[in-house]
């Protein structure tokens, strides 16, 4: 169709006109941000590539945002060119589950918007030193709680930082504890749970005692707890953070993968692999856990949503990550004082948490239908 | 049913004696305690060595850890280092408050969400039914302490209906009537409450849907309209009754959730909970005040599991429990 083409001009008109308006919207929203890069930091691409120029650091970021800039703008004429010249589909190119999995999950535009919404902010989060008009931690005390206006799209703080600029340095904060954190928890909660439902018996009954422990206890308060004594002895850092949350985490996976593991374990093509002399770690490790990991996924996705709330939680009550690294929930804090002359501080770091999370919770909740055959043909 | 419950105390206790044992090791492996504050650098040796021995931190870690379980053990907290007066009296004036705040949450929790879930089922993809699917997950994906600054700033600042913070007016509490104070309370209560509940209360309804969605299909309910009952009758007596079961039970699991929460937002609004108390525990090292919370925490664990379990055999009359 013509009309379809019309997105190798612009991606996302293609899929507008032709009625598709999720992937169009979301489309229409990666150019719009990838202009926005380009415009605000074509001016300022010596300072940024080439730091030297400023302060002689040696700051990698503008390089990693540079690159991914031009990924993703291949990436994006690319989804646009696939939609106008869509790839005869052959038998052999990809397993049918995973198509029809990627079927189930297109229908459903909720979820795709979630992933679409999901995409947009870790673009914002990659291309931040291209976007972001100030330093974040640059202090203009002249300009102290200005209210949003063209320059200061979201206002000022109380030491006159751009709040606009914080927030988006914030989102690389608190995306990246999300991905690192989650990525942490689902390896040893896999690790945990593929353990007690391979070996099952006291293995087992342990592995799934510690588990219960840990889920007795409200997570925060764990949390708080733990990086309370790491606070005492001075080691408070974004590393401790991450590894602290990850360790926190991952007892919901592991229960997941255990029901999961002690089904698959009886299955034939399992007792297959063993008559054949597979050594029990591969048997787990090839044959086991990938099979088990599809709920893990959708679980996953849910949990950096969680994620991110539990790390704003800890950044409000500044157990979190040290100032004065932006961080969505440290900004939340610093303008609670100012409520009444300044709310702006206070409101747009919770919006973006509560997009962030959003996002993820609508794409966890888009996958797991797709991935649920009892769910399909319904909404 | 009986026996269950007494069989279901005794499983708990190994999982309470866990928690003490790990919450103890990361106090233990945690540099300095709530004695530092006493101390200068100039203080001598000898009174150093005399306020170690009071606190009983003279003994090493592993006595202090016999110490510390037989006194849980027989109900002894042992004495704040913070505040300098017994744990027991601190959480007696804490704990309550806890409770009616969780209560209050509870019940806006299964009202809000209940009551949401039941008018999508009923709608099932009217605009109805997706406005507050949308609303609900937005409330859902809110982090509670911004939830909580932005009720203030509504309902205290900006339209003040509604005290700020605190569990009762600072000045004229004491000049009220017995009438007048209770809605006193009543009002501190309802912004904390909301804060913390507006968010489950959108997972309710969530689950509150789909579980409506699944028994209205059923055949009983197909029975009950083929009588001729009122619609109303129909969704409320028959179909809502089966739909609330699963409902209840996670009401009991959401419990260490509500507490996370209620860390949070006690220390914004002022209320003298658990929470705060934690918070301030952690803050202070205050490591008696600390375990005691624990322990406390985990046993509200556990009874909230215990009354999940009773509540679901109330409601449903055919689950024994042998």
């Amino acid at each position: 169709m013509a009309t379809k083409r019309l997105g190798l001009a612009l991606p996302g008109l293609g899929h507008i006109l032709n009625r598709d308006l999720a992937n169009g919207i979301g489309l229409l929203a990666y150019v719009l941000v990838l202009i926005w890069a380009a415009v605000a930091g074509f001016p300022r691409a010596g300072d940024l590539l080439f730091p030297e120029a400023i302060d002689g650091g040696t700051r990698i970021h503008p390089w990693v945002a540079a690159i991914s800039w031009v990924g993703a703008v291949a990436l994006t004429w690319h989804t646009a060119y696939r939609y106008a010249f869509p790839k005869a589909l052959s038998d052999h190119d990809a397993s049918s589950r995973w198509r029809d999995f990627k079927k189930q999950f297109a229908k459903n535009r909720v979820g795709v918007g979630g992933m679409h919404l999901v995409y947009v902010l870790i673009l914002f989060a990659v291309l931040t030193p291209f976007i972001a008009p100030f330093d974040p931690n640059a202090i203009d005390v002249g300009d102290h709680r200005l209210a949003p206006q063209w320059g200061y799209l979201m206002g000022t703080d109380e030491f006159g930082r751009d709040l606009f600029s914080r927030v988006l340095y914030g989102a690389r904060i608190s995306l990246s504890i999300g991905f690192i954190a989650v990525s942490l928890s689902v390896t040893i909660g896999t690790l945990v749970g593929a353990v007690a439902g391979y070996f099952g018996g006291a293995a087992d009954k342990a592995l799934m005692w510690f588990v219960d422990l840990l889920l007795s206890l409200p997570r925060l308060v764990l949390l708080l707890a733990i990086v309370g004594f790491f606070r005492a002895s001075g080691a408070q850092s974004i590393f401790l953070i991450v590894v602290i949350l990850g360790l926190t985490g991952w007892m919901g996976v592991s229960r997941i993968v255990r029901s999961q593991v002690l089904s698959i374990r009886e299955q034939d093509y399992i007792q297959a692999a063993r008559a054949l002399g597979v050594p029990t770690w591969r048997l787990i490790v090839r044959h086991i856990v990938p099979n088990a990991m599809a709920p893990v996924i959708v679980n996953a996705s849910l949990a950096i949503g969680s994620t991110i709330l539990v790390e704003a939680g800890l950044s409000f009550l500044g157990l979190g990550v040290p100032p004065p690294t932006a961080t969505w929930g440290a900004i939340v804090n610093d303008g609670r004082e100012y409520m009444r002359s300044a709310p702006w501080i206070t409101i747009f770091p919770g919006l973006m948490i509560v997009a962030a999370v959003l996002g993820f919770n609508l794409f966890g909740d888009g996958l797991r239908d797709a991935m649920d055959p009892k769910l399909r043909g319904r909404s | 049913m009986f026996a269950y419950l007494i069989r279901k105390l005794l499983l708990a206790i190994p999982l309470v004696l866990g928690v003490i044992t790990l919450i103890f090791v990361l106090v233990e492996l945690s540099p300095g305690d709530a004695t530092d504050r006493f101390f200068t650098p100039e203080t001598p040796p000898e009174v150093r060595q005399l306020i170690e021995q009071k606190w009983g931190l003279d003994q090493p870690a592993s006595t202090r850890y016999l110490i510390t379980m037989k006194n849980l053990m027989t109900g002894d907290f042992g004495r704040s280092i913070f505040q300098e007066r017994p744990v027991f009296d601190i959480i007696a004036e804490a704990l309550p408050n806890t409770i009616i705040l969780s209560f209050a949450t509870i019940l806006i929790i299964q009202f809000v969400g209940v009551t949401l879930g039941s008018i999508q089922a009923v709608r099932q993809y009217s605009l109805t039914d997706n406005t507050i699917s949308v609303t609900s997950l937005i409330f859902y994906s809110m982090p509670s302490f911004w939830l909580a600054l932005m009720l203030q700033l509504l309902f205290a600042l900006k339209w003040p209906v509604l005290p700020s913070s605190g569990m009762t007016d600072a000045v004229m509490y004491d000049y009220m009537t017995t009438w007048e104070k209770a809605v006193d309370h009543l009002k501190h209560l309802i912004l904390p409450a909301g804060a913390l509940g507006l968010a489950s209360a959108a997972g309710i309804a969530r689950y509150m849907r789909s579980s409506l969605l699944e028994v209205i299909r059923q055949d009983f309910v197909r029975t009950a309209r083929a009588k001729g009952l009122s619609e109303r009758t129909v969704v409320v007596k028959h179909a809502m009754r089966n739909a609330l079961l699963p409902i209840i039970t996670i009401i009991g699991l959401q419990l260490p959730f509500l507490f996370s929460g209620s860390v949070l937002v006690e220390s914004i609004f002022a209320w003298p909970g658990m929470g705060r108390l934690i918070v301030q525990a952690i803050f202070t090292q205050d490591t008696p005040v600390i375990i005691a919370c624990f322990f406390v925490f985990t046993l509200l664990v556990v009874i909230g599991n215990l009354i999940a379990d009773i509540l679901y055999s109330v409601v449903d009359p055919r689950i024994r429990y042998g």
